[in-house]
């Protein structure tokens, strides 16, 4: 390896907790002259290359990494600002409001396609799909699902199976599970009925796509529902214990989006690291346990992202999304 | 000889500059104008827009169970995309009590406005459109008004209103060239018409007192007219001039020969010889006056003439043929012989008037001062230039005096005896300097005097 001096620190769990991160992770010589401060939603593993990489462009740059989900993120960049440099985030929609109400550095310099940013604050560097991810064991001899039609209607048949083997996202607690309920009930009413029947197995509901995935591998459950695909894909050859499904009656694409606080201490550097990060991606450097790339329309089939536009502060209203949590507790919490 | 002439401003700057100001003025006119009304058509499209997306968000508000429900549209927010990605901002109030949305919108807007109320308003450091409007729901038990407020940030706008500024001023500033090569031309033509009053003026002759006829621009009529009628009044005071002179001669001389007739009838009547010397005095000094009266007439005539020469194709030797025969029966009286020596014909192109009168008094000097009984000699040739020569056989000019007999009353030593005023060389001089020639005096080798005319 040319990057002998790159040293990646991963602090000891309960310092971690301490803060209340998820995990936290320094890059580069800790003693080099600039700081770069990164919250982000996304796990270490997915983002070291990436930030090796940057490290290695930038000797003299210390990347600090900290890891939460994308409701407290946006939560801590509101209350202190100043405390990061880049906020990257899942949640498109919580990423835009940040950016409507004026937490956002606009950094005109940077160019990347209008429909893969906003305001040039927003910039999009992923295009993930949430899939629905099946233990291969608990479909052994039956026909894998295509569609959530498919999948309602197999868990009708059998339900004795998937009686408290179901999963999906907590949406009151995972920003971007909430946006992926939201677009999936804004594209069809397959959703409240694919609930309903979650619901009726007596779902689990988790806070992040890597929890579930665990459980998914160790058979705990046998269908977890709008996974991030990027996770599922990282992991999926461990064991080869599940399989993704692209959902072939509608998609729903995510697109993970960046943006430097207005109050960064180090503006020059966070958008040197953005604008870094937009041509990396586009620069193909993508392995199965990499993020995948930014792709306006998935090859061939009508997955197109979810538009970044003030549209998506719809749901962030309080009385819609009050609304929208009682009819989603309605459908999935049944007992 | 030309006077100079005065100038205050020039027509052509005070033409070009009241029109290019003009132009200046318009296309400003024109730039605002533009811009405004795009300013306002700009705007009703962003409100309209605004319009429908509130309308549609209290659309979606409704009581359900005696609480109020209001399912904010995608669609509401999803209409207010623009290109340069604009903020948007909104709440949503219930009897004036704040529900959700952004909390710092309330507060500054009127909270029942009737209608659609718009305001532009600075929100968040941009400048942003506001609109506020209210519904009455009305459930089983009571009744709600619901506001909404929305606003949008103006950057999309604002870009829209500096393309169509740029705009604007590129029109404006085509329309200004386009004005200002106009008034340009315009300017050249106007003053055009007097440069061709000018030309023509100028090319006149120095006789031609005719009026302008050719047609003017109505504007330049009255000049025309006040030139013409200058004209006029310049003709008939040289008209009268030259009747004066005619008149004034002719007045003089006949009561002076009247005089002169009666002094020789006395004379031969006056037996005492001191009474007859100063008869003789007196038919003397008649004679002088009368030769210096006709002598000075015919200078101002020439001089008169000369200022305004006219220039008609005549024959000299003609000229001289005609003036020897006049001549004849004085230089008889003298016992003198006039010889002319001439080609066939001599043309030139001059006033006969005048020549006739310079040889005149050439031939007048030669027979008056050279002796009795001899000749005078007339040559007129044409080589390369045209020379009229008259010699005679007398004593010639006083030799120190020979540059100054042509000055104006000046008379030789030699002319004491003789009657004469001493204008006859200047006469000449006078009538070939207008022609564009010149006089030598000379003293032939073998005796006599030569004046000699080079036209
Ligand atoms: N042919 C000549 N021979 C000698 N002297 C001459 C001759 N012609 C002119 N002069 C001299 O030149 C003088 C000027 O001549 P000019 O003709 O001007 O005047 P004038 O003969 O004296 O008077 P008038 O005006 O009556 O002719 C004369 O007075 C005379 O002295
Ligand atoms: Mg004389």
């Amino acid at each position: 390896m040319r990057y002998t001096l790159t040293l990646v620190l991963i602090l000891v769990f309960n310092s971690a907790a301490a803060e209340g991160w998820e995990d936290q992770a320094v890059f580069g010589s800790p003693d080099a002259e600039n700081t770069l401060s990164i919250i982000s939603s996304t796990d270490t593993a997915l983002f070291s290359p990436m930030l090796e990489a940057f490290i290695a462009e930038q000797p003299n740059v210390t990347v600090e990494y900290f890891v939460t989900g994308t409701s407290d993120l946006d939560r801590r960049v509101r209350k202190t600002p100043e405390a990061f440099d880049v906020a990257i985030s899942s949640a498109m929609d919580l990423q835009l409001k940040l950016a409507n109400d004026g937490h956002a550095l606009p950094l005109p310099n940077i160019l990347h396609p209008s429909w893969a940013q906003w305001r040039q604050s927003v910039f999009a560097f992923t295009s993930e799909p949430a899939v629905i991810a099946i233990n291969r064991s608990a479909f052994a001899g039956m026909e894998i699902p295509e569609s959530r039609q498919e999948l309602i209607e197999a868990m009708r048949a059998r339900p004795e199976v998937f009686r408290n083997r179901v999963g999906t996202y907590d949406v009151r607690q995972s920003g971007v599970g909430y946006l992926f309920a939201t677009q999936d009930a804004r594209a069809s009413e397959t959703f409240w009925r694919l609930m309903e029947v979650m619901g009726s197995l007596n779902a689990r509901l988790y806070c992040c796509s890597g929890d579930m995935i665990d459980d998914l591998t160790d058979g705990t459950i046998a269908v977890a529902y709008n996974v991030l695909g990027s996770y599922a894909q990282a992991r999926a050859d461990s064991g080869k214990a599940y399989t993704t499904i692209l959902p072939s009656d509608f998609p729903t694409t995510m697109m993970r989006t960046a943006l430097v606080s207005k109050a960064s201490t180090n503006p020059k550097r966070a958008e040197e690291f953005l604008q870094f990060i937009v041509t990396y991606q586009s620069n193909g450097h993508h392995t199965q346990k990499a993020l995948p790339p930014l792709a306006e329309r998935q090859n061939g089939t009508e997955r197109a992202n979810i538009a970044l536009e003030p549209a998506l502060m719809t749901f962030l209203d309080t009385l819609k999304r009050n609304k929208f949590l009682k009819e989603w507790q309605d459908a999935l919490i049944q007992n | 000889m030309t006077v100079k002439v005065a100038f205050s401003g020039s027509l052509r700057n005070r033409l070009v500059v009241t029109l290019i100001g003009g132009a200046a003025l318009l296309a400003l006119l024109l730039f605002f104008a533009v811009r405004s009304y795009a300013v306002q058509i700009a705007q009703s499209g962003q409100d309209s827009i605004l319009e429908a997306s509130v309308t549609s968000i209290l659309d979606a508000a409704a009581i359900r169970n005696g609480v109020i429900e209001l399912d904010l549209p995608y669609s509401a927010l999803s209409m207010l995309n623009t290109v340069a990605d604009d903020r948007v901002f909104y709440a949503i109030l219930e009897n004036g009590e704040f529900l959700s949305g952004y909390q710092d919108l309330v507060g500054q807007t009127d909270l029942m406005p009737s209608g659609f109320l718009f305001e532009t308003r600075q929100i968040r450091d941009s400048s942003a459109r506001v609109v506020s409007a209210n519904r009455l729901l009305i459930g089983a038990d009571r009744r709600i008004k619901v506001q909404v407020i929305l606003a949008q940030t103006q950057d999309a706008l604002s870009e829209t209103l500096s393309e169509i500024s740029r705009n604007a001023a590129l029109f404006g500033f085509c329309f200004f060239t386009l004005v200002a090569g106009l008034s340009f031309w315009a300017t050249k033509n106007t003053i055009g018409q007097l440069d061709k009053l000018t030309h023509s003026v100028t090319r006149r002759g120095p006789h031609d007192l005719r009026p302008f006829t050719k047609p003017v621009p109505r504007e330049m009529a009255p000049l025309v007219t006040s030139l013409n009628s200058l004209m006029m009044r310049l003709e008939q005071s040289f008209a009268q001039s030259e009747d004066f002179i005619a008149e004034a001669a002719h007045r003089v001389r006949t009561p002076l020969a009247t005089v002169r007739s009666y002094a020789e009838a006395t004379l031969q009547r006056v037996d005492k010889e001191e009474n007859r010397d100063a008869m003789r005095a007196m038919v003397k000094a008649i004679d002088e006056s009368s030769r210096a009266a006709g002598q000075l007439l015919d200078h101002a005539m020439i001089t008169f003439r000369a200022g305004h020469l006219e220039q008609h194709p005549l024959d000299l030797v003609e000229l001289a043929q005609d003036l020897v025969l006049r001549l004849t029966p004085i230089a008889d009286m003298k016992d003198l012989k006039l010889e002319l020596d001439s080609p066939q014909s001599v043309p030139f192109s001059g006033d006969s008037v005048l020549l006739q009168n310079a040889l005149r008094n050439l031939i007048d000097n030669a027979m008056k001062y050279g002796p009795t009984e001899s000749s005078v000699e007339i040559s007129i040739s044409h080589k390369e230039a045209v020379q009229i020569k008259v010699c005679d056989f007398g004593p010639g000019f006083p030799a120190h005096e020979i540059d100054t007999l042509t000055k104006r009353f000046q008379r030789g030593e030699n002319a004491k005896g003789t009657i004469g005023s001493g204008l006859g060389l200047t006469i000449a001089r006078d009538v070939i300097e207008a022609h564009g020639g010149e006089i030598q005096l000379s003293n032939r080798s073998g005796g006599g005097a030569c004046v000699t005319l080079s036209l």
